[in-house]
């Protein structure tokens, strides 16, 4: 086997740093190597009719090696940190490397002096709680959720969550960085019945630490999200104004902060390409990406080329300020590297990307919303945005549910419909930001949101 | 990929205190890719993931814990610890005798992919990149993407199973974009069978990119999407999601256990027009979703779902079979030894009916033809899914005329599947997919024949 062993076996329960000290030190003189580790713990409980479903306590390590010689870059992956797999590993990143094509913008950053931002992200407690009591939190979510609505039939699903993730990025060109959080959520799938109507809804709580988990508001959001739509009915085709739910807005957001990611930009794929500067949003967009903030999900104090991350402007007061940048977009672009590198997993190579966007919140709270709307639709969740959102053309369309708005009044279900625009116009049809900034265990804030003039399908 | 003996010792350790199940699942996964964009030659890159995931089920709790250790010292601290998670008490000492069982392999695999020189593989791409460029000069970007993987699994359990598969599974995918007066529009094309690289000995890559490259350029003329309810037409192997979303993640015994399905307790019902007929088959040779044995070690089977609209039957899982006492359906599958198995479709497809395609697009007053359908998303209790179109048309007095944008379509699942008025006698395959549930992926493959759905909610922007 090709490569060199760096000196004795890691422990299993090495550090990651130290781990990508070993990796790194298997590079040769004439190239650049980076290794990145990812080491995870997770418990997850899923119960069921006041039984434990499922149980899985589980730990896992992963290395992703990314290799650059004479412009031409070469990855390969393992998800184990045993040092003959990822010598095998630095042997194939090599390799693949010798069969790229070069390029002048290929290269691992350099360290920039940006220090990464002290964030508070990781939490004993996850660690610290009995087993017992995740499992009886789970248990109390579904008495909750099924005591919560005479309607209410039963659970899909009642899953408690947590996680603990460490990461560290090494590479020959001095980047030597280490961050690590924990998290947890809880999760119900709730059923309403009557009669043959069956609705599904979803209710969670989420944090950083174990006392942040709230079953209450959990249970209260997948009991209110499933009965309400019980008697739904298919709203008349038309143009209306659209009042969408903070959940459904994060999930817009998350396709918008894709096209403003520098990949896209350089290979001509955003239809923002090339209009920094313009007005491409109604004035009450301002559109923040932000993993400095430790109140976002996707908070990090580096990204995934062991930057410090930083606070980027996208869109202010609807006028484009610019895009995310990871090291290899922004050589490309000419702009100033974002700390904006982000991975799937220790199997992908590093992107740029957003990992934390809001909406700067406006004035009116969701009801003072509501009240200004005549005759309109607000939309509680949105389906299917892989298959009909395109980020390159912008067309949009998406199946809905949600509640009509009568006169100032939210009035009876509705379900079985589609919302259509495109993204660019929807930005421009932005009437009001709500004054509800909600954070959400997603890469993006939450906030009500009102569109004017959006197609909805329905009879 | 481990002795008999490690693996009775491993289940050995999962039994020890109790448990009414216990499972080994071994994986050993290489997988590896190379990518064009932009004119150029991005990256290869490979991967390797190893492991082994262990269940141990007590009562109706299941335990699981897995690791990518695989010496025995390793396996026997995962299945202690997920016997320990499966709350076992009880104890006693339980020896499980292994018998060997032999699956027949859907089709053989002529290249592994490890054999195949990565020059060749980019060779493939680079021809890609000039044969979707060479479409028209409107095609400004293109992407094409290799990717194999050969994955072994081997699966054991207290039950006696003993099983193990080698899949291998080749993938090549463009996607173009092309820009006009009306912007930039997307075109994508694919291609996938479990076979190794002997597939592009029967298949040009060529073909492929000018298949994604022409589909952006005829959509730079598309209009917008009607909005509203109407017929649509559905081409041969354009739409098998539509079944996958409207009816096959219903018809999953777990979502029906749990009564998060509009098809439970209908066993024996007319569910569906006389005209559907539909199958899942996870032995359809070459097929995405096709293997020898399951991730449970079930041999693959081909199991009808509805016959002449009436439900037959459900998919199922090694537990749930296990509980109802019938055979096992072959559908417990698992993205990876990181992951428990789940109730999951194969290939799922709409058999051929009797129908002349041609007439089912001529009596179709007004309406939308879809020829190709994208991913789609299912709410299983109220049957409401959704998906989208990648290459559509409208029809007008009996003809497929002007191209139309992207959009989603909406319907409901039980009323769909009654709505439909017409099936084709042109069946064909469709393109590999990725199935997603509960945060897991697995290869599925669909096909259809053309087939016509009486009403549909078509979610574009036009009157």
């Amino acid at each position: 086997m090709a490569g060199t062993r760096g000196g004795g076996a890691p422990a299993a329960d090495a550090a990651p740093l130290e781990v990508a000290d070993r990796v790194v030190a298997m590079a040769r003189g004439d190239e650049q190597l980076e290794a990145y580790v990812v080491r995870s713990t997770e418990t997850r409980v899923r119960v069921h009719g006041g039984d434990v479903e499922q149980l899985v306590v589980a730990g896992s390590v992963g290395v992703g090696v990314r290799v650059v010689r004479d412009g031409r870059q070469g990855f390969a992956s393992c998800g184990t940190v045993d040092l003959d797999a990822v010598a095998e590993a630095v042997a194939e990143a090599r390799d693949n490397a010798a069969h790229g094509e070069p390029d002048e913008a290929a290269g691992l950053p350099e360290p920039d002096g940006v220090e990464p931002r002290a964030l508070d992200l990781w939490h004993p407690s996850y660690a610290e709680v009995p087993l017992g009591d995740k499992v009886a939190l789970a248990l109390e979510l579904e008495r909750a959720v099924v005591g919560g609505d005479p309607r209410i039939t039963g659970v899909e699903s009642c899953d408690y969550e947590d996680w603990r993730t460490e990461v560290a990025v090494c590479s020959t060109t001095g980047v030597r960085r280490a961050a690590r959080e924990t998290g947890g959520e809880l999760v119900a799938w709730s059923l309403a019945g009557d009669g043959d109507d069956l609705q599904a809804g979803f209710g969670f709580s989420f944090g950083r630490s174990f006392d942040d988990l709230d079953v209450e508001a959990a249970a209260r959001d997948a009991v209110e999200r499933a009965v309400r739509m019980l008697g739904a009915t298919k709203p008349p085709s038309g143009r209306l104004t659209v009042v969408l739910d903070p959940w459904v807005t994060a999930q817009l957001l998350g396709v918008v902060a894709e096209m403003l990611a520098g990949d896209e930009v350089v290979k001509g794929r955003s239809p923002f390409a090339g209009r920094v500067g313009e007005q491409v949003a109604s004035p009450q967009v301002t559109l923040v990406e932000d993993p400095t903030d430790p109140r976002h999900w996707g908070a990090s104090p580096v990204d995934a080329e062991g930057r410090a991350t930083r606070r980027v402007p996208l869109v202010t007061a609807g006028v484009l300020d610019g895009f995310v940048h990871s090291t290899w977009t922004a050589r490309r672009t000419g702009a100033e590297p974002t700390g904006s590198a982000v991975r799937s997993g220790h199997a992908s190579t590093p992107v740029a990307g957003c990992r934390a966007v809001s909406l700067a919140p406006g004035g009116a709270d969701p009801a003072e919303l509501v009240a200004g709307v005549d005759d309109g639709v607000l939309v509680h969740d949105v389906s299917g945005l892989h298959s009909g959102v395109n980020p390159v053309s912008g067309d949009l369309s998406t199946g809905a549910e949600g509640r009509r708005i009568r006169n100032g009044e939210v009035a009876e279900p509705l379900r079985e419909f589609t919302i259509a625009s495109t993204l660019p116009r929807l930005l421009h049809d932005v009437v009001a930001v709500g004054s509800d900034l909600t954070w959400l265990p997603a890469g993006a804030a939450g906030v009500t949101l009102v569109v004017a003039d959006v197609t909805v399908s329905g009879a | 990929m481990l002795d008999d003996a490690t693996i009775q010792r491993t289940l050995a350790a999962a039994l020890r205190t109790g448990g009414d199940f216990a499972e080994v699942f071994v994986e050993d996964k290489r997988s590896s890719s190379a990518m064009l964009d932009d004119g150029r030659v991005e990256e290869l890159s490979s991967g390797r993931d190893r492991g082994a995931g262990i269940r141990v089920v007590v009562g109706e709790t299941t335990g699981f814990a897995h690791t990518a250790d695989l010496s025995e010292e390793g396996l026997r601290a995962a299945a202690e610890a997920a016997a320990a998670a499966a709350r076992s008490g009880g104890g006693g000492v339980r020896e499980v005798a292994l018998t060997r069982r032999e699956a027949p392999r859907p089709n053989d695999v002529a290249v592994l992919p490890e054999t195949v020189a990565k020059g060749a593989k980019v060779e493939l791409l680079r021809r890609a990149d000039e044969a979707a460029r060479s479409a028209g000069g409107a095609v400004r970007q293109v992407r094409a993407r290799y990717g194999d993987s050969r994955r072994r699994i081997l699966v054991a359990n207290s039950e006696g199973v003993l099983a193990e598969d080698d899949q291998v599974r080749t993938l090549f995918v463009v996607s173009a974009v092309a820009v006009g007066d009306t912007g930039m529009q997307t075109g994508y094309e694919s291609l996938g069978r479990t076979v190794g690289f002997e597939l592009f000995d029967r298949y040009d890559v060529e073909q492929i990119a000018r298949a994604a490259a022409e589909r952006a350029l005829t959509k730079l003329k598309a209009r917008p999407a009607p909005s509203g309810t109407m017929p649509v037409v559905i081409g041969p192997g354009g739409g098998g999601v539509l079944f996958h979303e409207a009816c096959g993640h219903g018809l999953e015994k777990d979502l029906v256990d749990k009564g998060a399905s509009a098809f439970a307790g209908r066993l024996g019902e007319q569910v569906a027009s006389p005209l559907v007929t539909l199958v899942d088959d996870g032995t359809m040779a070459e097929e995405w979703g096709c293997f020898a044995i399951d991730d449970e070690g079930t041999p693959a089977r081909r199991n009808v779902l509805i016959e002449d609209g009436v439900l037959t039957d459900y998919m199922w899982d090694v537990l749930r079979s296990r509980k109802a006492g019938r055979a096992v359906s072959g559908n417990g599958r698992r993205q990876s030894y990181q992951h428990l198995p789940m109730v999951r479709m194969t290939n799922t497809y709409l058999v051929a009916g009797r129908d002349d395609p041609d007439d089912i697009v001529a009596s179709t007053e007004r309406g939308v033809y879809v020829a190709s359908l994208g991913g789609g998303q299912v709410n299983t209790a109220s049957g409401d899914f959704v998906f989208g179109m990648t290459e559509a048309y409208l029809i007008e007095d009996g003809r497929i005329t002007e191209p139309l944008r992207e959009g989603n379509l909406i319907g409901n699942g039980p009323k769909v599947l009654r709505d439909i008025d017409a099936v084709g006698n042109d069946f064909a395959m469709g393109k590999p997919g990725t199935c997603g549930k509960d945060g897991q992926g697995v290869p599925v493959g669909d096909g259809v024949p053309t087939l016509r759905v009486r009403a549909l909610t078509v979610g574009g922007t036009a009157a």
